[in-house]
């Protein structure tokens, strides 16, 4: 078999601009932060960015990237609000669809089961309904004939998901707590890119079985990127950075700061970029002394 | 012992689930999430709680304490299945709430291109119409006691009628504690009440600081008291590093 082994380039030359595209992990936690800054840095544009959203929502929103955000939040955890984000709402630069979480998890259910819709109660009563006109509701044709709200299958166009390992041929597996929700995701697309911190060979992917969270069937690509969850928490391997978060966050908050920081970790690739990090913190640990 | 503001409500919070039984306490904000624990180590014994992330701590541990030994594992993915599933009971934040118990997370102003847009809706609306809700706000203000809020996060008791019996069986809210006091909605029609002010508050304080009418019935009694030994539970066990005074100031 051959592998599915790509470069970042690769995987971001292969996307159009005015796709949908589904990124998973959740908040600031496991998202594939190699791949968002590779889009930061392409010319793609006219996204609409699918999401439990983190710092991969506010870079895109930054960068001019996003035509609508489809999410429940977008927040850093441990920042609660994502700057580029909100100055994004509040300049009136995105559309938004602005789901539940479960009505949002639903959504890509119905996507990944190939289903128009799912039915839920989660999003009745709520503004939900009033600003998202297009949604639609259902009634139950069994004798409770009960009116639950349709949420529509968000369908992807492309998902990235970032692993903690993967093997060449394109499983995916998380050492972490939480899955969140990327094995939907993948399932969710026409095709999916997985990110990972470490590649494996094949049979190599070692601990419990129910840690293999996304089969090679919906693999497209896959791309080994050490670090590539930074500064997001990443199993056990890398928890948050949480100095250089609030380092982007406070950054971000500031037109003139923002500059200075998208000069210095966001103009070169990848590469650059964990340099730069990795500079940055040196500096940081020379100040403290 | 005398207790400090923070512990009246961490007690305060705790109360919120009373009689829940074997059901999942979920919990947002220092004061909540130690009430929640202290419920399990105290009169709920049945709760679960967890470790703030995905795990269920086999015990109640210290606010921001590692996990340590688990009876339960619950990803965001089976957290939100349990919203619907219902044995649940959700104490939320908010940054505006009316009379009817709708509340705000999401975005103040006006939605389509608000003035300070905030979290989202998150999971509010699955919450408020799958779980019984409750809402710990630590800084009582007429900016959170609002006429009406700016998007409806979190579904109040006028918006559960509208939809009818069958969609909003399952809603439910139980109480707001704040820093003033404790409200809860056990009136005809669903209308905030003052259940009770916090040794130190007037109700004209309350009044003053909400702003809309709040149902007010007759003499309006203290909140209790912590229990010494809910009192040693918060300082020696659940938050020995005090960070509920950060939350709530002495």
């Amino acid at each position: 078999m051959t592998t599915k082994i790509m470069t970042i380039e690769e995987i971001v030359g292969s996307l159009e601009s005015g796709m949908t595209i589904g990124i998973g992990g959740w908040g600031s936690r496991r998202k594939p932060m190699a791949l968002v800054r590779a889009i930061y840095r392409s010319s793609l544009d006219d996204l609409t960015i699918v999401s439990y959203g983190g710092a991969d929502v506010g870079l895109l929103c930054a960068a001019g990237k996003v035509r609508k955000v489809i999410a429940p939040f977008v927040t850093l955890d441990s920042v609660p609000l994502e700057p580029h984000f909100r100055a994004a709402r509040q300049n009136g630069t995105i559309e938004f669809a602005e789901y539940d979480e479960g009505m949002f998890m639903f959504g890509l259910l119905a996507a990944a089961h190939r289903l128009p819709f799912l039915p839920t109660r989660a999003g009745l009563g709520s503004d939900v309904t009033r600003v998202n006109p297009d949604l639609r509701t259902v009634r139950s044709p069994y004798d409770d004939q009960e009116e639950l709200l349709a949420v529509p299958a968000l369908a992807l166009d492309v998902a990235l998901v970032h692993m903690d390992r993967a093997d060449t041929r394109g499983n995916g597996q998380y050492l972490g707590p939480d899955p969140y929700m990327d094995d939907l995701f993948a399932k969710a697309a026409g095709r999916c890119y997985v990110s990972c911190e470490r590649l494996v060979d094949p049979g190599k992917l070692d601990g419990p079985p129910q840690t293999l969270l996304v089969s090679r069937m919906h693999t497209a690509g896959v791309v080994e990127t050490p670090n590539g969850g930074h500064f997001t928490d990443c199993g056990p391997d890398r928890t948050r950075d949480e100095a250089f978060q609030r380092h982007y966050a406070s950054s971000a908050a500031d037109p003139e700061a923002w500059t200075a920081f998208a000069d210095r970790f966001l103009s070169g690739d990848e590469t650059a970029y964990q340099e730069a990090v990795q500079r940055w913190h040196e500096e940081q640990e020379g100040k403290a002394r | 012992m005398s207790a400090t503001r923070a512990e009246i409500c961490v007690v305060a919070c705790a109360e919120a689930w009373r009689g829940d039984g074997e059901i999942l306490a979920a919990a947002m904000g220092t004061c909540s999430i130690l009430g929640a624990r202290l419920a399990r180590l105290t009169f709920e014994p049945g709760l679960l709680t967890t470790d703030g992330g995905a795990m269920l701590t086999a015990e109640p541990v210290p606010f921001g304490a590692p996990a340590g030994p688990v009876e339960g594992w619950m990803p965001f993915r089976d957290h939100l299945w349990l919203v619907q599933n219902g044995r649940r009971h959700v104490m939320m934040g908010a940054s505006q709430i009316d009379r009817y118990g709708n509340s705000n997370i999401s975005a103040v102003g006006a939605w389509e291109r608000p003035t300070s847009q905030l979290l989202g809706v998150r999971g509010a609306p699955g919450n408020t119409i799958c779980n019984p809700t409750s809402y710990w706000i630590p800084r009582h203000s007429t900016r959170v006691f609002v006429p009406k809020v700016d998007m409806v996060s979190g579904v109040g008791y006028d918006r559960a009628a509208e939809l009818g019996p069958a969609a909003s069986r399952f809603h439910g809210l139980g109480r707001v504690v704040t820093d003033l006091g404790v409200f809860d909605f056990g009136t005809a029609d669903g209308a905030m009440r003052l259940l009770s002010i916090h040794p130190g508050v007037t109700v004209e304080q309350v009044a003053a600081a909400t702003g809309f009418d709040l149902v007010i019935d007759g003499d309006v009694p203290e909140t209790r008291q912590p229990t010494d030994e809910e009192l040693r539970l918060i300082r020696e066990v659940l938050d020995p590093r005090s960070l509920r005074d950060r939350e709530v100031r002495a």
